[in-house]
């Protein structure tokens, strides 16, 4: 545990004392693999005194970490070793079972894009719907919206209904709307490989833009070589335990070992 | 490791629960738009069928009932009675139904980005709401007809039976809408809730014939069951100004009325409370 304390330190930025934005703290998440989804079945259960929802399944156990304001940090493991729950405990959409998740400044995730649009209504209807979701008021989507606009570059269909769009054109709308929100921390699960190789370039560079803009970033992605650009420190988790936290070369070694 | 000020962080996921959707209240804003623009979709006519659909249901009661069956029990323009109870009555069936299927009809929001998720069962109420509004409407017109004039209490009378309603549905769509997440027996519970809820009220009959059947008690509860009273000030403020009064209003309108308030209050706050225990776990279960 010291070990890791002390590279935590060391893969801080340098510039004085960084004060951590997200501390995450001995966090156990368990899954109930419930079979019982109606009354009836839960109410048998209870009356032959047998518990319906035994079956367990650890989906983190005991991770710690801090992450400072400014920081990059990849969340790196295997598919089902526990980034994205990890992911949901830091925005808030679950809880953890044990252990305790803080978060300091206006947070939101990018977990999957485009969750919250509308197929029926325009583009321009779901910028707005989706900022908001995101939780900007009106005054500051107006202050940005032709900037998501431009960085979409869907400009000519945005008063088209978006079940009309590509799926590009959509996943490009969605990420632009995400990215230029007033954010503190950004939760970032698996988008950058979202448009065609030009988009993506771009994706990277507002990225890099805005981690140098002192934006905290947590990002689960299985792109190595993006990763490497952007992230300076990794935590790799597997089987739900975090194995590894260090500079990010090391963190994608330790996630291939 | 050094110590950390504390005192500036917050637990996500951790909200204010109804309070915070004045916080929200533009988002609000957007997803009441959504629900209604989204509602008459691919559709020619679009909102003039919330026109045409309770006129027709009027019209429909009017030769039906009025001139076929000559069904007025005792009642004046016993049309018009009907259908000031109904319009109560699909105000709170539309808005309980949604605002129980709002949390998994947003599903993918709920599993992937934290909000306040009181904020659907919300929009949902005033969507119901706003779809009331085109019934009222046509009722006030069959009520002008008939000599129908305004005065401030029967005014108050519709107010107050719309916030019952618009309470009582709130509070038991939460309460619903957080189980039928975890066990989706909820929904059939709140159909079941939903077909019965004509005849809990006096609307195709009169509170003389209950009152005059059951025992005394019965009566009481009868008559402060909110849709009752939310339906009784229907009555009061639309239909029995057109009356010949041969049908009195019932004893202790507005007791009653303040009585089924504080129930609606009742249920709010236990709606709230097992939506906020449930909420814990939305993520997991949708």
């Amino acid at each position: 545990m010291s070990q890791e304390k002390n590279v935590t330190a060391s893969a801080g930025h340098g510039q004085g004392a960084a004060r951590p934005s997200i501390i995450v703290d001995g966090v156990s998440k368990q899954f109930l693999l419930r079979r019982a989804h109606a009354f009836k079945e839960a109410f048998i259960g209870w009356v032959r005194g047998k518990d319906v929802s035994t079956e367990k399944f650890l989906a983190l156990d005991g991770v710690s970490f801090s992450i400072d304001e400014g920081e990059s940090v990849a969340l790196l493991g295997f598919n089902g070793s526990g980034k994205s729950t990890m992911l949901k405990l830091i925005s808030g959409v679950m809880e953890p079972d044990d252990g305790s998740v803080l978060v300091r400044g206006r947070l939101a995730g990018l977990i999957e894009v485009g969750a919250g649009f509308h197929p029926d209504l325009t583009g321009r209807e779901n910028v707005y719907l989706n900022a908001a979701i995101l939780g900007m008021q009106k005054d500051e989507i107006d202050a940005r919206y032709d900037d998501i606009i431009a960085f979409s570059e869907v400009e000519r269909f945005i008063d088209q209904e978006v079940k009309h769009y590509s799926s590009g054109m959509f996943m490009r709308l969605a990420f632009s709307v995400a990215i230029h929100c007033e954010l503190d921390i950004l939760l970032v699960d698996e988008v950058l490989s979202v448009g065609d190789a030009p988009f993506q370039a771009k994706c990277r560079a507002k990225i890099e833009e805005l981690s140098r803009a002192g934006k905290t970033m947590v990002i689960v992605s299985h792109d190595q070589e993006m990763i490497r650009q952007v992230c300076d420190r990794g935590i790799v988790i597997r089987q739900g335990r975090q194995v590894y936290d260090g500079p990010i070369d090391d963190a994608i070694a330790a996630m291939m070992a | 490791m050094t110590a950390v000020d504390l005192r500036e962080f917050r637990t996500p996921g951790r909200g204010r629960g109804i309070l915070d959707v004045f916080v929200w209240r533009y988002l609000l804003r957007l997803l009441v738009r959504k629900g209604t623009q989204t509602r008459y979709r691919n559709s020619v006519l679009g909102w003039t069928w919330s026109y045409v659909k309770p006129a027709f249901q009027f019209a429909v009661f009017f030769v039906v009932m009025g001139l076929f069956l000559g069904l007025n029990r005792g009642v004046d323009n016993f049309a018009v009675y009907l259908f000031s109870g109904i319009v109560v009555i699909n105000f709170f069936n539309e808005g309980f139904g949604n605002a129980t299927r709002s949390i998994l009809e947003n599903g993918a929001l709920v599993q992937k980005i934290y909000l306040p998720r009181e904020l659907f069962p919300i929009a949902a109420i005033i969507v119901a709401f706003i779809h009331f509004l085109p019934q009222a409407i046509i009722l006030l017109v069959a009520c002008l007809f008939l000599g129908w004039t305004p005065s401030v209490s029967g005014l108050a009378a519709i107010v107050l039976g719309l916030f019952i309603i618009a309470a009582l549905s709130l509070g038991l769509g939460m309460l619903f809408g957080a189980i039928n997440v975890a066990y989706r027996d909820a929904q059939n519970f709140v159909e079941l809730i939903q077909m019965l809820s004509t005849w809990s009220a006096p609307v195709l009959y009169t509170w003389q014939l209950v009152r005059d059947s059951m025992p005394d008690w019965l009566f009481h509860v009868y008559m402060a069951n909110p849709l009752t009273a939310a339906v009784e000030l229907f009555h009061a403020g639309m239909w029995f100004p057109t009356s010949d009064g041969s049908l009195p209003q019932p004893e202790h309108l507005w007791t009653n009325a303040f009585i089924a308030l504080g129930l609606c209050v009742v249920f709010l706050v236990v709606g709230q409370a097992v939506f906020r225990r449930f909420e814990r776990r939305f993520a997991q279960e949708l």
